[in-house]
């Protein structure tokens, strides 16, 4: 298998080639994403050829701000992430899952898209590959699968871009997410481009990669080629917008729960859940069982849900979660620190979107380091970090708060 | 405490299989008992502790408890209290229906590992039905624990739930049963107080035993308390939680808590790793 | 013979001094009721309190239109009667023997006197009937909770 540090494997395809690229994977029966200029922002869609690339835009993201801007040069890849994430189509907002019948008995039969074309994506980032495998470790690496996710994922080809530039938000560096694709990926391609050209460095990721790259001129790249993909890599490294300090945050977040910042952060937060919705990682999901008028038939659907909704954590007539400050802790701590415990890695990959879509513009880093600011304040459920002493509690019986 | 049930991974979890309703049983004015039976040919077997989603044509799926004996063969038994929509639906079934039933999901009382000590069963309410299997398994195996106890606290006496068992559970010598119930009219021999209360008048080795319990988590946090005041160690005391449940699989979401996911990790914990997370509010 | 060693394995009076368990058996009396008797009636003048030692006690209230209702259960080990220690004295509650009874009835005058003459053995006494009444209050407060009732129909 080709690596970074043997050229030979790596290629070179130049951008009037591109499409070339693109025709080989749609004549292979894949419904090819990528990302195009729409309605003032970058976002996965159905393209057809490089032209539907945003060309020469970059994105400019703060803490509550997206804007596009335009580049000085072509660059395909000139950006950093949209509002979305490949999520939206590997995980849909709203899929059927299964219908029920009940004409002669109870019948249940699998919802199925047997006649839809598996996905290719294009264009897509570390950070966004790393999110992918964390989705598929919820909805795959448990014990049931999710068939509607399945049958999405398996299959997929993913092409994906290392980026040429950091953006405001992100800090995939912190989270040992990016911004080299590692891994996860059919093909990984490196925009080259400056006075002499414009060329993409192909990192070839599977079989199937090297297969589809058999039908794109191309030439064997040079160690000249992968040292100024190197480069570019290297200086998008060193300008990330964002940075966390990820160390022990489990623990440091586990001993903050009653901290006096998200009393803070709930002055702000309006529960909108937009930071879910552009998360990458997020996954809840409600599931409803609608049925029609005779009664006879009903389909289960299931959609984008958020910790936020003040459904999410009903039960027995109320709310477990009521307050902003406990959703938001919810979605944080969660992110950070009960994803860890629950599914075996971080769910944050670092991508930036919950900062730039947040309407008033919390960021997630800088929570994190007013927590981490004043140490093991306040704490867990004693305010104190000891472990609990072993043994009865004395007199546990007896309060007397009368 | 981990199960990989060759049951529920039979079909998708999208997929639940249709079960037919052969008995309905009126518990009390609000709660049913309704015995299922699986489509024909299928094998069904569960551990006490463990649940069930079921779900009427055309209403949300729920999380129900199974009440039955896990040693007999035949119907599986459920029993569900109506407090919504789904189990009104549920609570309406008549012998013959159908309903689409996946499972068993979720941890179990770890029984075994209670062998050769006393074992305190303490159920309030709608709690009695989940911990009734392990109640016959402990009865089935008599010899190999010492002190059984079966604590049961309910509203008031019409919401005592499978009365008759427990005149037969209260009959036998080797079963320390006692009930209390929070009012009762003057004709009620049992007791009037709260469950906790019992605790501390009942004969048992807080050193070594288990418990297991089931019941208003508010019920549970202030009989844990009474537990740890006569000295039962956090780790022989287990619980079965509860939260909003929707697939059960470990992947909607919605049942967190803290790091735990109780249609996985739960519904019976351990109250060691779980303390910590029951004394925030709101988590 | 004095009723002090039945007054010394009492497990309200647990820890109390041998010389105050000898003064207690001066206003001591040894009671016991059939089942269906009443003890007290809601009421009447409260002038003692019953240190059970066999048996079941409800405290009941009766009301017109639902008949009796048992707020309470006491038995072995447990004390039926806090009236007798603050003012009016008056019973709030009737107390009949589920079972058959038996108890120690400590005489309320005699009680007070005695607590009036050594205030030692009143902070002794109080203590222990304000453990009891803090654990029937939090027992109270748990049960107003309600918390076996359907939630939705509750408007808590």
């Amino acid at each position: 298998m080709p690596s970074p540090a043997n050229p030979e494997g790596q290629l070179i395809m130049a951008r009037s080639h591109l499409d070339q690229l693109l025709g080989a994977i749609t004549r292979r029966g894949f419904r090819l994403i990528g990302p195009t200029v729409r309605d003032g922002a970058i976002v996965y869609d159905e393209i057809s050829s490089s032209a539907d690339l945003p060309a020469g835009w970059t994105d400019e993201q703060d803490g509550g701000r997206y804007r596009l801007r335009r580049r000085g040069d072509d660059a395909l890849f000139g950006y950093n992430v949209g509002p979305q994430s490949p999520k939206r189509y590997l995980f849909p907002p709203s899929s059927l899952l299964s219908r029920v019948r009940s004409e002669d008995g109870l019948s249940f039969t699998a919802a199925g898209e047997p006649d839809a074309a598996p996905l290719a994506f294009m264009g897509v980032r570390s950070c966004e590959l790393h999110a992918i495998a964390i989705q598929d470790r919820v909805f795959l690496g448990g014990r049931h699968v999710d068939p509607v996710y399945s049958g999405r994922r398996e299959g997929a080809f993913i092409v994906a871009v290392n980026c040429g530039q950091a953006g405001g938000t992100c800090f995939c560096v912190s989270m040992q997410t990016g911004p080299r694709a590692q891994a996860g990926f059919d093909l990984a391609l490196t925009e080259l481009l400056d006075a002499g050209r414009h060329e993409f460095l192909v990192e070839i990721g599977t079989a199937r990669g090297a297969e589809v790259m058999s039908e794109v001129a191309c030439r064997g790249a040079l160690a000249v080629d992968t040292e100024a993909a190197d480069q570019i890599i290297q200086r998008t490294a060193a300008s990330m917008g964002r940075q966390m300090d990820t160390g022990g945050i489990k623990d440091l977040l586990y001993e903050n729960f009653e901290h006096p910042r998200w009393e803070d952060v709930a002055g702000r937060c309006l529960a909108c859940g937009n930071c879910t919705m552009a998360c990458p990682t997020c996954f809840c999901f409600s599931v409803e069982n609608v049925s029609d008028l005779t009664g006879t038939q009903a389909e289960l659907h299931r959609s984008w849900d958020s910790c936020f909704t003040m459904d999410h954590s009903y039960l027995h007539g109320g709310a477990v979660r009521v307050t902003n400050r406990s959703r938001y802790r919810q979605w944080m701590t969660h992110k950070l620190a009960t994803w860890i415990d629950q599914y075996g890695s971080s769910g944050c990959v670092g991508c930036g979107r919950c900062i730039t879509w947040c309407p008033v513009g919390i960021d997630i880093t800088e929570e994190v380091a007013a927590i981490r600011a004043d140490g093991a304040m306040a704490g867990g459920p004693d305010g104190a970090t000891q472990p609990e002493p072993a043994g009865p509690a004395a007199q546990e019986g007896q309060t007397h708060d009368a | 405490m981990h199960q990989l049930s060759e049951h529920a991974l039979a079909r998708p979890w999208t997929e639940p299989a249709p079960w037919r309703v052969t008995a309905t049983r009126r518990e009390s004015a609000d709660t049913v008992t309704l015995e299922l039976e699986p489509p024909s040919g299928e094998v069904f077997e569960f551990r006490p502790g463990q649940f069930n989603m079921l779900g009427a044509l055309g209403t949300g799926e729920v999380p129900i408890s199974i009440s039955g004996d896990p040693a007999t063969g035949g119907p599986v038994l459920h029993t569900i209290r109506d407090v919504g929509m789904a189990t009104h639906a549920l609570c309406a079934l008549e012998p013959g229906d159908r309903v689409g039933v996946r499972g068993p999901y979720g941890t179990w009382w770890p029984l075994e590992e209670a062998e050769g000590a006393d074992v305190m069963i303490i159920a309030g309410g709608i709690g009695l039905p989940p911990v009734r299997p392990a109640v016959y398994h402990l009865l089935a195996r008599r010899d190999r624990y010492q002190r059984v106890v079966l604590l049961y606290g309910a509203r008031t006496p019409a919401d005592l739930l499978f009365t008759d068992e427990l005149a037969d559970w209260r009959s036998r010598f080797d079963l320390d049963v006692q009930v209390t119930v929070d009012a009762a009219p003057s004709g009620w021999r049992g007791d009037v107080g709260v469950v906790p209360d019992l605790i501390a008048t009942t004969r048992f080795d807080p050193a070594t035993a288990t418990a297991f319990m089931v019941g208003p988590e508010i019920m549970m946090r202030f009989t844990v308390r009474a537990l740890r005041s006569v000295g039962v160690p956090d780790d022989r005391i287990f619980l079965s939680m509860e939260r909003n449940m929707q697939c059960a699989v470990a992947m909607c979401g919605h049942c967190q808590l803290g790091p735990f996911l109780v249609c996985r990790d739960g519904p019976v914990f351990c109250h060691q790793p779980l303390a910590r997370w029951l004394s925030l509010r709101e988590v | 013979m004095t009723l002090e060693p039945l007054l010394r394995e009492h497990p309200f009076l647990k820890g109390l001094e041998p010389e105050y368990l000898t003064l207690l058996a001066g206003c001591a009396m040894n009671v016991r009721f059939r089942e269906g008797a009443f003890l007290f009636r809601e009421g009447e003048a409260a002038d003692q309190c019953f240190l059970i030692r066999e048996g079941k006690i409800a405290l009941e209230i009766a009301a017109a239109d639902r008949g009796s209702i048992i707020v309470e259960t006491l038995a072995a080990g447990d004390v039926a009667g806090f009236s007798w220690l603050l003012g009016p004295h008056r019973w709030q509650f009737d107390g009949r023997a589920v079972e058959p009874v038996r108890a120690i009835a400590l005489d309320g005058v005699c009680l007070r006197g005695k607590c009036a003459d050594d205030p030692r053995l009143g902070f002794e006494l109080m203590q222990r009937f304000a453990r009891l009444a803090i654990q029937r209050l939090q027992a109270t407060r748990l049960r107003l909770l309600d918390v076996y009732g359907n939630a939705r129909a509750s408007a808590l």
